[in-house]
C-alpha cells in the first residue's frame, strides 16, 4: 500500500502534511507504524529505484546529514569500521562477486595486490581472467577495456596515478566518450575508469596531477570524485553498474581514512552531491580532500558565529546543479574550494554554471579557491602554498559574508 | 619507381576441377573446388598455409558480385561527394574489396572485426544495407548510426563489426579487448583488427599486441597495407616495411590482398591458428586506386601509370572473373548482367537514401549517455531550446 514508507528510501511517494492517508496510518491495529518521516525539502530523487536491483534491501543515499546516517542505521547492526581502500576494496569485491562479468586490469593490481592495496587479494580469489596485471601500457590497456566493454564486460581500469590517464587521453575522450554517441546508441561503454590523483606529500609535479579539469568537457561520460570511505564504496557499486562510462577520482592522501560504514548493501548515487553540514550564511562547495579542509575551517567558522553549509559535490560531471540551486537560494553566497587549477578547473565551471543558473539569487559574486596554476613542487613549504588551506577558506568565507 | 616490387602475376589460375559440371546451373553449386592463389604466402615464425584453396563456384560468384556491389557503392559515394551531398572525410576502398570478401567468407559473424576509417565495404560485408550505408554517408536517420556518426562511424553490432574509427591506430587496443572479451566468455571466436600501414607505425599497436600475446588473446592484427599512408609511401615512413615481421616473437603471414581466395585461405589459418596459440599478423598487400580521401586527389605521390598498371594486372575483381569464364561458370554477358543488377541496386539504394529525412533536432542530445538522470542542457541561445538529456 502506498501509505505504508519503507524505513529507507525507495522512491518517496511525498504526501502533504494534510493528506488523510497519513493520519489513516495510526489507526492500521495490530500494525506499527512504520513511517519515516519525509520532510518535504529533502527529495529524494528517483534514482533510488533506478539503481537498486533489489529495492527492500539498499539504501541510496545521497543526503547524507549526521543525523541521517544515523537513522539510517538504525534496525541494522552497528556496521563496521575500515579504511577508505577497505572500503572500494569492499565494494570492488562485492560488484564482482555478483555479477561475473566485472574484471579489473591495471599495473599491478593482481599479484602485488594494487600499488594502494585497493585489489589485494583479489587475484586469489577471482583469478587471473578477472584480476589483471597489466604491462606498462596505458593507452593500449585502456584500449583494451573499451573494447571490452564494448562487447558487454564491465572492466575496471585502473591508473596507478590519474597522472598516467594523460597517456590514454584519446582513448578514453574519443572511444569512451563519444562511441555510444557515434554507434547511433549500439554500443555501450559500462566501464570504470579510476585512480589516485590530487597533491599528495610531495610527490613531485608530474604525480601530483588533477585531472578532472581535463576530462570535464569530454561528452559522454560522467565523473565522480569520492571523499570518504562510505561514499567511495558506494560510488564504486553505482559506477561499476552504470551503463555509463564513469570515471572515479580517489585521492592519495585520503586512503587512509577511517570511518564506520553500514553492514547492509548500499548504493550511492553517481549524479548526486552529498550535504555535509546543513547551515544558513554561506554554500561552501567542495570535493575530494579539499572537504577536509573545509571542515577544519569550518570548526574555525562556526566558533565565530558563521554558519556554513557545506556541500561535497561528488559529482563533478553532471554537477548536482538541484542540490546545488537549492542551497544557494537559502544562503545567498557561494565559495567554492577545490584543490583542481585555477585555470579551467571544475572550479571554473560551476562558478560559470551558478552564475548562469541562480544569477538573480546572489548577493555577492561567487569566490572560488583553486590551486595555483603552477606545478606541484617538491619543496613542502612550497607544496602547501600551492592548495588551498583552511585559513584561507576563513578568510574568503568572513570577506564573503561582509 | 620500385615502390611495388611485389610479383605481379597473371590472373590466369592454375586449377584442379573436380567435377564439370554445366553452365547454367552453376550459382548454387557447393561442390567444392580447388583453385591455386597466385603467389605463395610468406611466412614469419610459423608454417604458412597451403596455396591451393577450396572453394566452390557459389563462392565465386558470390565473390564476384559483392566485389562489384562494393565497387560500385565506392564509386556512387565519389560522385556523391562530389555533388556534395556527401561532406567531411569520406575514404574510399575501391581496390582492396577482397580483403573484405576474402576475409567474410572465412568468418562467421560471432567473430568480430574492427577497423579504421576505411569501413564502408567491411560494413557491407558483415550484413549492412546499401541504403545504411547512403544514408550515414549523407547524414540521414535511416544510416546505421543514425546519422550521426558519418563515414568514419560504420557499426554493426549484431554482426560483430565493431567500427569505423577515426583515429589512426586506436581501433588495434579495441581489438585485443575484443578478442579479450571473446577469451573471458570462451566464445571461441576471434577478433580480425584491421589497420594499416600508415598506422603500424603507432605505438599503441605494439603495446596491444605485447598484451594480446601475453595473454594468449584471439586476436589477428590484419595490416591492409596499400603501400600509401596517406600521401607518405611505406618506405618512407617505415625502416622495416615488412610488416607481417615487425611482431617479433608473433607470427606473421604475407597475403596477397588483391587474390579473394588467398585472403580467405590465410584467414582461415588464421582463426585456427589464433584460437590455438594466440595472436597473429597478417598483411594484406593491397591497393587502393582513389587516394587518401575525396580531398586528395592521389596522384601527387604516384604515377597515374602505377594506378593503371595495377588495375590492369591485379585487379581483384577482373581476377574473379577471368577465373570464373576460364572455369566455365558465366559467360560474359552473364557478368555484365550481375554488374548491371548491381549497378542498379546501388542507383535505387541512393534513391532511397536521398529520401531519409535528416536527424531531429532532439537527436542532438540522444545517446550521449545511456539512461537518463533528468540532468538539462540549454541549446546554444541558452533561452529557447531547453532539453533534458535523454
Amino acid at each position: 500500500m502506498a501509505a505504508v514508507f519503507q524505513a529507507f528510501g525507495t522512491a518517496a511517494v511525498l504526501l502533504p502534511a494534510n493528506d488523510s492517508r497519513v493520519r489513516l496510518l495510526g489507526s492500521f491495529p495490530g500494525r506499527k507504524a512504520n513511517v519515516f518521516e519525509v520532510r518535504s525539502e529533502k527529495k529524494i530523487v528517483s534514482d533510488a529505484t533506478r539503481v537498486s536491483g533489489r529495492g527492500q534491501h539498499l539504501i541510496t543515499n545521497a543526503v547524507a546529514t549526521k543525523a541521517d546516517a544515523a537513522a539510517a542505521s538504525t534496525g541494522s547492526k552497528s556496521g563496521h569500521e575500515l579504511l577508505l581502500f577497505e572500503a572500494l576494496r569492499e565494494g570492488l569485491e562485492e560488484e564482482m562477486e555478483r555479477d561475473p562479468c566485472v574484471c579489473v586490469m591495471g599495473e599491478d593490481v593482481g599479484h602485488y595486490g594494487g600499488s594502494y592495496k585497493v585489489t589485494k587479494d583479489l587475484a586469489k580469489k577471482f583469478g587471473d581472467l578477472r584480476v589483471l596485471d597489466t604491462p606498462i601500457a596505458e593507452n593500449s590497456f585502456t584500449g583494451m577495456g573499451i573494447g571490452a566493454a564494448m562487447t558487454g564486460l564491465r572492466p575496471i581500469v585502473e591508473g596507478m596515478n590519474m597522472g598516467f590517464l594523460l597517456l590514454a587521453f584519446n582513448q578514453i575522450s574519443n572511444n569512451c566518450g563519444m562511441l555510444h554517441y557515434t554507434s547511433g546508441g549500439q554500443f555501450k561503454i559500462p566501464i570504470v575508469i579510476r585512480g589516485p590523483g590530487g597533491v599528495g606529500r610531495q610527490l613531485g609535479a608530474e604525480h601530483s596531477q588533477r585531472l578532472e579539469s581535463y576530462f570535464q568537457s569530454i561528452p559522454g561520460i560522467q565523473m565522480v570524485a569520492c571523499s570518504t570511505p562510505y561514499n567511495a564504496k558506494g560510488l564504486m557499486k553505482a559506477a561499476i553498474r552504470s551503463e555509463n562510462p564513469v570515471i572515479l577520482f580517489e585521492h592519495v592522501l585520503l586512503y587512509n581514512l577511517k570511518e564506520r560504514i553500514p553492514d547492509e548493501e548500499y548504493i550511492c548515487s553517481l549524479e548526486e552531491a552529498e550535504m555535509v553540514r546543513p547551515g544558513e550564511h554561506v554554500t561552501i562547495l567542495t570535493y575530494s580532500r579539499m572537504r577536509y579542509h573545509v571542515m577544519q575551517a569550518a570548526k574555525t567558522l562556526v566558533n565565530k558565529g558563521y554558519d556554513p553549509e557545506v556541500i561535497d559535490i561528488r559529482s563533478l560531471k553532471p554537477f548536482d546543479l538541484h542540490t546545488i540551486g537549492n542551497s544557494v537560494k537559502k544562503t545567498h553566497r557561494v565559495l567554492i574550494v577545490e584543490e583542481c587549477m585555477r585555470t579551467g578547473g571544475i572550479g571554473a565551471s560551476l562558478t560559470a554554471a551558478i552564475t548562469e543558473n541562480f544569477h538573480d539569487y546572489l548577493d555577492a559574486p561567487i569566490v572560488c579557491l583553486s590551486s595555483q596554476d603552477v606545478p606541484t613542487p617538491y619543496a613542502g613549504t612550497l607544496e602547501e602554498w600551492t592548495v588551498v588551506q583552511p585559513a584561507q577558506i576563513v578568510t574568503a568565507v568572513e570577506q564573503l559574508c561582509q | 619507381m620500385a615502390l611495388i616490387s611485389r610479383s605481379t602475376s597473371t590472373c590466369a589460375p592454375l586449377f584442379r576441377p573436380l567435377t564439370l559440371f554445366s553452365l547454367r546451373h552453376v550459382s548454387t553449386d557447393t561442390s567444392p573446388i580447388t583453385v591455386d592463389t597466385s603467389v605463395p604466402f610468406t611466412s614469419h615464425n610459423c608454417d604458412p598455409p597451403s596455396r591451393s584453396v577450396t572453394t566452390s563456384t557459389s563462392e565465386l560468384l558470390s565473390f564476384f558480385r559483392d566485389m562489384s556491389l562494393m565497387r560500385r557503392m565506392e564509386i556512387a559515394a565519389d560522385s556523391l561527394y562530389k555533388s556534395k551531398l556527401i561532406r567531411g572525410f569520406c575514404h574510399l576502398y575501391d581496390g582492396q574489396e577482397a580483403v573484405s570478401v576474402g576475409m567474410e567468407a572465412a568468418l562467421t559473424k560471432s567473430d568480430c572485426i574492427i577497423t579504421a576509417y576505411r569501413d564502408h565495404c567491411i560494413f557491407l560485408g558483415r550484413g549492412g544495407s546499401l541504403l545504411e550505408v547512403f544514408s550515414e554517408l549523407m547524414g540521414r536517420q535511416a544510416g546505421c548510426s543514425k546519422g550521426k556518426g558519418g563515414s568514419m562511424h560504420f557499426y554493426r553490432k549484431q554482426a560483430g563489426f565493431y567500427g569505423g574509427h577515426g583515429i589512426v591506430g586506436a581501433q588495434v587496443p579495441l581489438g585485443c579487448g575484443l578478442a579479450f572479451a571473446q577469451k573471458y566468455s570462451k566464445d571461441e571466436a576471434v577478433t580480425f583488427a584491421l589497420y594499416g600501414d600508415g598506422a603500424a607505425n603507432q605505438g599503441q599497436l605494439f603495446e596491444a599486441l605485447n598484451i594480446a600475446a601475453l595473454w594468449d588473446l584471439p586476436a589477428i592484427l590484419v595490416c591492409e597495407n596499400n603501400h600509401y599512408g596517406m600521401g607518405t609511401a611505406e618506405w618512407r615512413a617505415a625502416k622495416s616495411p615488412a610488416y607481417y615481421k615487425r611482431g617479433d616473437y608473433v607470427p606473421g603471414l604475407k597475403v596477397d590482398g588483391m587474390d579473394a581466395l588467398a585472403v580467405k585461405q590465410a584467414c582461415k589459418f588464421a582463426k585456427e591458428h589464433a584460437l590455438k596459440n594466440g595472436p597473429l599478423i597478417l598483411e594484406m598487400d593491397t591497393y587502393r586506386y582513389h587516394g587518401h580521401s575525396m580531398s586528395d586527389p592521389g596522384s601527387t605521390y604516384r604515377t597515374r601509370d602505377e594506378i593503371s598498371g595495377i588495375r590492369q594486372e591485379r585487379d581483384p575483381i577482373e581476377r574473379v572473373r577471368k577465373l570464373l569464364l576460364s572455369l566455365d561458370v558465366a559467360n560474359e554477358k552473364e557478368l555484365k548482367d550481375i554488374e548491371k543488377e548491381v549497378r542498379k541496386e546501388v542507383d535505387e539504394a541512393i534513391a532511397q537514401a536521398k529520401g531519409s529525412p535528416a536527424p531531429e533536432p532532439s537527436e542532438l542530445f540522444t545517446n550521449i549517455y545511456v539512461k537518463s538522470f533528468g540532468a538539462e542542457a540549454y541549446g546554444a541561445d541558452r533561452k529557447e531550446v531547453r532539453v533534458t538529456l535523454p
